[in-house]
């Protein structure tokens, strides 16, 4: 058997006792990107081989959670894609703001940052104070760091320069107060937000929304999961309701993609057509 | 034409697919190489140029004018598909799943890139095997290196820039440092070298020192 052939196995093994102890199932994540995240985990291990893990993660809780982390994507940034953002505040939220009162869900928000640059979107066009936004992640460790909402100092040049190109309208500055080396964003920014574990995998619906973003996710997912998440987002969304997608992600291909119509192709942002 | 181990004219061809890693001054080489490509010609191409993540489309239409086959960005769970020229959108990691199909990844840079050159071809390595050609082009950087050795020892053919005819040699020569490449030459001689092995009639009739 090919060396290749003998870590496919062990990769489907390990994928089993994660699942099996812990309950998060990647067995039908993209597969390239999930092997390079295993390799890149075991060469900070010590180059510890997959067959050695699956022990480790039966026995050793603190060494199953930090696999599992080390299995998810947290890179983020605030106003990532700032079109994106642009096409939020132009497009959406004049709609949005038809309703007296929305409920936003941003499923897969990692460490937060695009939960706050909605955040001062919405505040800035005055909306804020109508919507509640709830944020899911299945990773507790990147939800601890979205309730903090402390970035490193040396993001902020970028977060800045996207904030300005995406139409912001006050100086960046204003959303946070800098200490050491660290950007603490301001409280204000949180008090419509509910951080939540929940898992596209294996979680259900849990509330209607008029507004889903989820960006950046599904690229993750083989067609399956993709049609899974999908599904729990056409299920919570009131009929006018808006999904907004990464910009390299797309309904065309999915069971729900004939009940929306685009409102940003480039985008990747989606209303809803049927109740 | 530096030719300096395995004689694929005697394979007789057998690839299915280019991986190309292009860097600082890729936006003069990749339409003189692409316009060199025949249009009967049966190899998928997949393309990591690094670019500025804010970088329009402007760079896609200006190959697609300068090639004879399609150029397209490509699109997660999209097929790889022969006599198609892919670019890795900019900000994402490019990947070639086993059953030969993209998908895309925003984790970290790797080699201070995203894309990265190393993420593309080691994947492409798994899924295509010795039906694979690696090429490092004109760059200022150290990725690919490690990817070019991954074509190589899944058994793929490895294509260097000859440093010397590059605008930014950097990127070739860590390539040549890591892996013992099966051409190093310039960018008309790679040309020739892509059309010939990627023809209809795969790799018959090539001879080097043309």
């Amino acid at each position: 058997m090919r060396a290749e052939q003998i870590e496919e196995i062990e990769i489907a093994l390990l994928l089993d006792a994660i699942r099996k102890r812990y309950g998060y199932d990647f067995r039908n994540y993209a597969r390239a990107s999930l092997k390079r995240r295993l390799r890149s985990f075991a060469a900070q291990q010590d180059r510890m081989p997959l067959s050695r893990m699956i022990p480790a993660v039966l026995q050793d809780e603190s060494f199953g959670a930090r696999l599992i982390h080390g299995l998810s994507v947290t890179v983020s940034e605030m106003f990532r894609d700032p079109a994106f953002y642009a096409a939020i505040r132009e497009q959406v939220i004049p709609y949005l703001k038809t309703y007296p009162f929305i409920r936003i869900w941003h499923a897969g928000c990692a460490t937060g940052e695009e939960v706050y640059s909605l955040a001062i979107v919405l505040q800035e066009e005055g909306f804020y104070d109508r919507t509640t936004i709830f944020a899911t992640d299945f990773n507790e460790q990147a939800l601890d760091r979205a309730r903090e909402a402390i970035y490193p100092l040396d993001a902020m040049k970028n977060f800045t320069s996207n904030y300005q190109r995406s139409g912001g309208r006050r100086a960046f500055s204003d959303y946070y107060r800098s200490g050491y080396d660290a950007a603490i964003l301001d409280a204000g920014l949180k008090r419509n937000v509910t951080i939540a574990n929940h898992n596209l995998v294996t979680d259900g619906v849990f509330s209607e929304v008029h507004l889903v973003l989820c960006r950046n996710v599904l690229i993750y997912f083989d067609q399956t999961l993709q049609n899974r998440a999908l599904g729990l987002f056409n299920d919570s969304l009131v009929h006018g309701g808006i999904l907004a997608l990464g910009s390299k992600e797309t309904l065309q291909y999915s069971r729900i993609a004939e009940d929306y119509k685009p409102l940003s192709s480039k985008w990747k942002i989606y209303q809803k057509t049927t109740a | 034409m530096e030719n300096l181990s395995k004689d694929h004219s005697v394979r007789g061809g057998g690839f299915q697919a280019a991986v190309i890693g292009v860097s600082a001054g890729g936006v003069a080489v990749l339409p003189c190489l692409l316009g060199t490509l025949a249009a009967d010609f049966a190899l998928a191409m997949v393309i990591v140029q690094h670019l500025h993540p804010i970088q329009d489309d402007y760079f896609i239409e200006r190959l697609g004018r300068a090639c004879r086959l399609p150029v397209r960005e490509a699109e997660e769970k999209e097929r790889v598909q022969a006599g198609v020229i892919y670019l890795a959108p900019p900000n994402y990691h490019l990947l070639i799943e086993m059953d030969r199909t993209f998908s895309l990844c925003v984790g970290e840079k790797v080699n201070f890139s995203r894309p990265s050159i190393d993420v593309l071809f080691e994947t492409a390595a798994e899924a295509f095997g010795a039906g694979l050609i690696g090429v490092i082009l004109t760059g200022a950087s150290r990725d690919g290196a490690a990817g070019l050795r991954q074509v190589s020892s899944k058994g793929g053919l490895a294509v260097v820039q000859d440093p010397q005819s590059a605008e930014y040699p950097a990127m070739p020569l860590a390539a040549l440092e890591e892996t013992r490449a099966d051409y190093v030459c310039n960018i008309e001689e790679i040309g020739r070298l892509l059309c010939d092995l990627g023809s209809a009639c795969a790799g018959t009739g090539y001879r080097t020192g043309e």
